[in-house]
């Protein structure tokens, strides 16, 4: 069944280079994978194997050089600036290892924040805000800043801003990274809970523990993928 | 995302830092609060000179005779006779001088004005009790005389002047009228002073010919040519000595003053807007500071959706309400110091609402400008770069 629908990511011999004091360093080369609705993806490498670069491109953040990138059937290389901040806004949810929370705004308000941007009405968007708190167990922390949370906290905060637009990717950057091992825990449990619940999920990570919990598998190296473990494609 | 919401995140953002915002707005406090406090006591006191020359009447000439020598001066005759110039309504010489009166153990100086019965009607200058001086007062050189409030008090207390008699240089005057109270005007006080006969005036003050006449014209229109035909007789007269007369118009010096009010209000029109300049550039200054600071957060809200406008939208909305409350306080200072400064000197101010609304749309006009250099700085940061800043 999953593989009659159009694949949510679908990347096409994807790379990328800067320019650096006049030469050309290569980033990622011919990277080519796709990802279907309701996976839960891992990718792995060491630091320096371009992962953070994939996660920008696939974050539509930046722009690969080279190759085609489709999300949601729509190609990624030929849109403008305002258009990827749109793709961005209704396509993806980010969870960011430092939390990336605003510190000056309530939790509620940093979860508004993607819906106002998407100019939903008052009504709701309190609706969609005070069910996506709930469902990462915050909803009596509301009217907290993120300084009154703690760690853990934050990031469920977090998370609860990627999904409370309900994007069809939550894409996740070293998400535990700055938690220690038991909230890192609850975390990734929220994240499986959320796939459960049907969300497509890409974790970037370096950590193997925590990219074993996915499904599936990939692993970059120097800018390629060097092995993709449990795809169903 | 709308201009409501971006005005309730530049709130948030204002209040969140009160006293780097407070300093921010600073400048344009200072400035917009000085424009209004400083044209409010220049047009304050514009206007009350204003009102003070037009009550001394636009449609009058006073033509000041000097004379030429000793030889040549013009009689009460003659300058009656200037009234039958074309466009002249009607002439009011006088001979002033100062006599020191008594009235029992009361002495004091006072001046005197030898007049016409025209006088009443040019100067508009009537009695409230007895009688003006009249035609035959002249004609007989009769030794009455019309007092002033001011000079009926210090004599007469509050007896009734009119029937009683004043020494002047030592002759009896009989007090025939009580003149109204007419205030000061720019020359003199109106109210203490006496008002005699001209010709008796001639021979008391021993002297040769009319010191002023003061000339009223039909129409303030003709006003330039009759001044042009009173110059011509007069030139005749004195056979065109030089300084042998002067003729004065108040409406020249209205001009002249209003031409000098307008240089003034652009001078202080440019320090206002210096100051407020400065002000900007504070803005400015600090709002590129907020964009560095808040790269971070830019990147946050571009990673989640936020457009260029938006983002744009959110630092201009900041400040412009930067300097539109820093423009709103400094409007309420103004107005204070406005109206402390008429309370406790002697300045009259006048807040005028042109220059409120002037100064208040400068000011926001002012955030736009120098919102617009940071507001593009943080709309043009790279998503990436940003977030990759601490």
């Amino acid at each position: 069944m999953a593989a009659i629908s159009p694949p949510l990511i679908d990347v096409q011999n994807l790379g990328h280079g800067y320019r650096m004091a006049g030469e050309m360093m290569t980033v990622l080369s011919d990277i080519s994978f796709q990802v279907r609705h309701g996976e839960f993806v891992a990718i792995i490498g060491p630091s320096g194997s371009g992962k953070s670069t994939l996660m920008n491109m696939l974050g539509c953040l930046d722009v690969a050089n080279e190759g085609t990138y489709l999300l949601d059937g729509q190609d990624i290389r030929k849109l403008s600036d305002n258009k990827l901040a749109t793709i961005r806004n209704e396509k993806i949810g980010f969870i960011f290892q430092q939390f990336n929370l605003l510190p000056k705004l309530t939790a509620y308000e940093n979860v508004e924040l993607p819906l106002i941007y998407r100019n939903v009405p008052h009504k709701e968007r309190k609706k969609s805000v005070e069910e996506s708190l709930r469902l990462v167990g915050l909803e009596d922390r509301m009217h907290h800043r993120p300084s009154e949370l703690s760690g853990g906290q934050q990031q469920r905060v977090a998370i609860a801003r990627a999904i409370a637009g309900s994007p069809p990717l939550l894409l996740a950057d070293e998400p535990t990274g700055a938690l220690d091992s038991k909230t890192g825990i609850e975390v990734m449990d929220k994240m499986k809970e959320l796939n459960a619940l049907g969300h497509t999920i890409i974790i970037i990570t370096h950590d193997l523990s925590i990219a074993e919990q996915a499904k599936r598998v990939i692993r970059i190296q120097d800018g390629r993928i060097v092995e993709d473990r449990g795809s169903r494609a | 995302m709308n201009l409501l919401q971006s005005i309730k995140m530049a709130w948030k953002s204002i209040a969140g830092a009160k006293i780097r915002s407070f300093l921010t707005m600073l400048g344009i406090i200072i400035g917009v609060s000085s424009v209004i406090t400083l044209v409010s006591v220049g047009q304050g006191t514009t206007s009350q000179i204003t009102d003070q020359l037009e009550g001394l009447g636009t449609d009058l000439l006073t033509v000041n005779i000097m004379g030429r020598g000793s030889s040549t001066s013009l009689s009460f005759e003659e300058a009656m006779a200037l009234g039958k110039i074309e466009g002249v309504k009607a002439v009011s010489p006088v001979i002033n001088g100062s006599v020191t009166a008594k009235k029992g153990t009361v002495n004091d100086s006072l001046s005197v004005e030898g007049i016409a019965p025209s006088y009443e009607e040019v100067q508009d200058f009537h009695v409230q009790a007895g009688r003006y001086i009249i035609d035959m007062d002249n004609e007989f050189r009769m030794k009455v005389a019309l007092i002033g409030t001011e000079a009926a008090e210090t004599f007469f207390g509050t007896d009734n002047p009119i029937g009683q008699t004043i020494q002047l240089n030592g002759s009896s005057f009989k007090i025939v009228g009580l003149l109204e109270s007419k205030g000061s005007s720019l020359t003199a006080s109106n109210d203490n002073k006496l008002l005699i006969p001209i010709a008796t005036a001639e021979r008391f003050l021993q002297s040769r010919g009319v010191r002023s006449i003061t000339v009223q014209v039909e129409d303030t229109k003709q006003i330039e040519t009759v001044k042009a035909l009173l110059e011509a007789t007069l030139d005749k007269k004195f056979q065109n000595a030089d300084n042998a007369y002067s003729i004065f118009n108040s409406q020249e010096m209205l001009d002249t003053l209003n031409s000098t009010t307008q240089i003034l209000s652009l001078a202080l029109g440019g320090i206002a807007g210096i100051s407020l300049l400065v002000g900007g550039i504070g803005i400015m200054n600090i709002m590129l500071v907020s964009v560095s600071e808040r790269t971070r957060e830019i990147g946050v809200r571009k990673a989640i959706g936020a457009k260029k406008r938006d983002i744009l939208m959110q630092f201009m909305v900041e400040s412009t309400a930067l300097s539109g409350f820093g423009g709103l306080i400094g409007i309420g200072l103004g107005y204070g110091a406005s109206a402390l400064i008429g309370h406790y000197s002697s300045l009259t101010t006048t807040v005028s609402l042109p220059i409120v609304l002037i100064a208040f749309g400068f000011s926001l006009f002012i955030g736009i400008i120098f919102g617009m250099i940071p507001a593009n700085k943080a709309a043009k940061l790279r998503p990436i770069y940003a977030l990759r800043t601490d």
